[in-house]
């Protein structure tokens, strides 16, 4: 991965997400190592993201680095009308890595084809958001012991959801089987069954959440957003069948986790928190360590 | 009988000649092919009956040749597309179009929010279905398909 740009979770193989996971657990064990000493992380923010781009800064600091950027494009020289191009060859004169979230979908790949030092993707629109997808095998790995034939469960807009339909290319190397749990307007789209259709991995559909996940090793919750329905009615409808209640985590098997990639409105009660099985604080916690595997190895401080 | 009023098209004697082209994708090889911008003389017919296609459409380009790479560009409107070489009026060469794996310029992403649509970015793809012709965006990983297919 050394001087590599991580745009699409497409890019890395089997081998290269083991890398990042094991190197992850290692600075999970010992997480100060002052390897990233002299080294400059710009963090771009074109749009908003708080939670991540602290995750990145916390990241660069454990390991020594120095964070420059910004997190929102009204003071910077984007608001002036300059191109993402020029943007990124001026910012690659002041840092060793760009770690970037942008709104438009493929300017990251852009980003990689005309920056002279490595891009680190943090969003790209709807379309790749690889370091979320590389803590959420973390942590699947981390609380299950294995990716190997696991049952995930994915709960509330899986039209959209960017972090789930990485999720599911993901874990779809590993014989995973999949429920989908949504209501009928925010479906997983076609194109990701035919896929698994294609590997001939299992997956159900229903839109009960409580019924379905007594089987499941995961259940990935994600928000049920009112912007994304076309009829005001029908989010009425359906906004509090996708709520995660602590007493409907009876019955699930003892090894079940539940994930979210944050943050959190109301789909998750907060009587769900005080449960074994909640892990999502976890999970943002290990988004610090997959964040540091990830930019020691394309910084080539670690093999 | 007196000659009736026709016009002929004449074989060319040095050249290319385009057949099989479905006839309402005609200005779309023209375009492709930028024979609206070269100075040589061009005759094409188009509603012409055909078995395979319905209507064709057929071009004749006089004193010109085309490269593999170059020809490959009609792949998405023509995918039938045969090409005689003319030389001394003699038919020399046949070519067929051959779908390419990867494509770059010729096509619009048909995703608003994709980076070819915002920046200077030149469109490119990869060719995920050769048959029905769809292709995914190398940039915002969309499908563009058959029906959505707007060229530049």
């Amino acid at each position: 991965m050394k001087n590599k740009s991580l745009v699409s979770i497409n890019d890395l193989s089997k081998d290269e997400i083991f890398r990042v996971l094991d190197l992850a657990e290692e600075f999970e064990r010992n997480p100060i190592q002052r390897i990233m000493e002299g080294k400059v992380v710009a963090t771009l923010f074109f749009e908003p993201s708080t939670r991540t781009s602290l995750s990145f800064e916390s990241a660069v600091n454990k390991l020594g680095g120095r964070v420059i950027g910004f997190s929102e494009t009204s003071t910077s020289s984007v608001s002036k009308g300059e191109t993402l191009k020029d943007t990124i060859l001026t910012v690659a004169n002041y840092s060793d890595l760009i770690v970037m979230r942008h709104p438009i979908e493929g300017s990251a790949r852009y980003a990689s084809e005309v920056s002279p030092v490595p891009i680190v993707n943090a969003g790209d629109g709807a379309n790749q958001h690889p370091t979320q997808t590389l803590l959420d095998l973390y942590s699947i790995r981390k609380t299950q012991g294995k990716l190997d034939n696991l049952k995930i469960v994915m709960v509330g807009d899986l039209k959209y959801g960017r972090t789930v339909h990485s999720l599911l290319m993901a874990m779809s190397q590993f014989n995973a089987s999949f429920t989908f749990i949504s209501p009928a307007e925010l479906r997983m789209p076609q194109e990701y069954k035919m896929y698994l259709d294609e590997l001939g991995l299992k997956y159900e559909e229903h839109t009960d959440l409580a019924e379905n996940i007594k089987d499941a090793d995961i259940v990935y919750m994600t928000r049920v957003q009112r912007e994304r329905f076309s009829d005001p009615m029908e989010y009425e409808k359906v906004k509090n069948a996708y709520i995660l209640r602590n007493g409907m985590l009876e019955g699930t098997k003892p090894n079940m986790r539940v994930l979210h990639p944050l943050p959190r409105v109301n789909e998750i009660n907060t009587d769900v928190d005080e449960s074994p099985k909640a892990y999502y604080f976890t999970q943002a916690l290990n988004g610090v360590y997959t964040r540091m595997a990830i930019m020691a190895l394309i910084l080539g401080l670690k093999k | 009988m007196k000659d009736k009023k026709h016009l002929s098209v004449s074989a060319i004697e040095n050249g290319t000649v385009i057949d099989h082209i479905p006839a309402q994708n005609l200005f779309k090889v023209i375009t492709i092919l930028g024979l609206d911008r070269i100075p040589n003389q061009i005759t094409f017919g188009t509603n012409l009956e055909s078995k395979l296609l319905g209507k064709k459409a057929i071009v004749k380009i006089a004193n010109k040749y085309f490269e593999r790479d170059e020809i490959n560009r009609i792949a998405l409107v023509a995918p039938h597309a045969k090409l005689n070489i003319i030389r001394n009026y003699e038919v020399t060469e046949k070519m067929l179009v051959e779908v390419p794996n990867d494509i770059a310029g010729i096509v619009k992403c048909v995703n608003p929010k994709c980076i070819t649509n915002d920046e200077k970015v030149t469109p490119k793809f990869k060719v995920v279905d050769k048959n029905g012709v769809s292709l995914k965006c190398h940039y915002c990983e969309k499908i563009t398909d058959q029906e959505h297919m707007e060229y530049l």
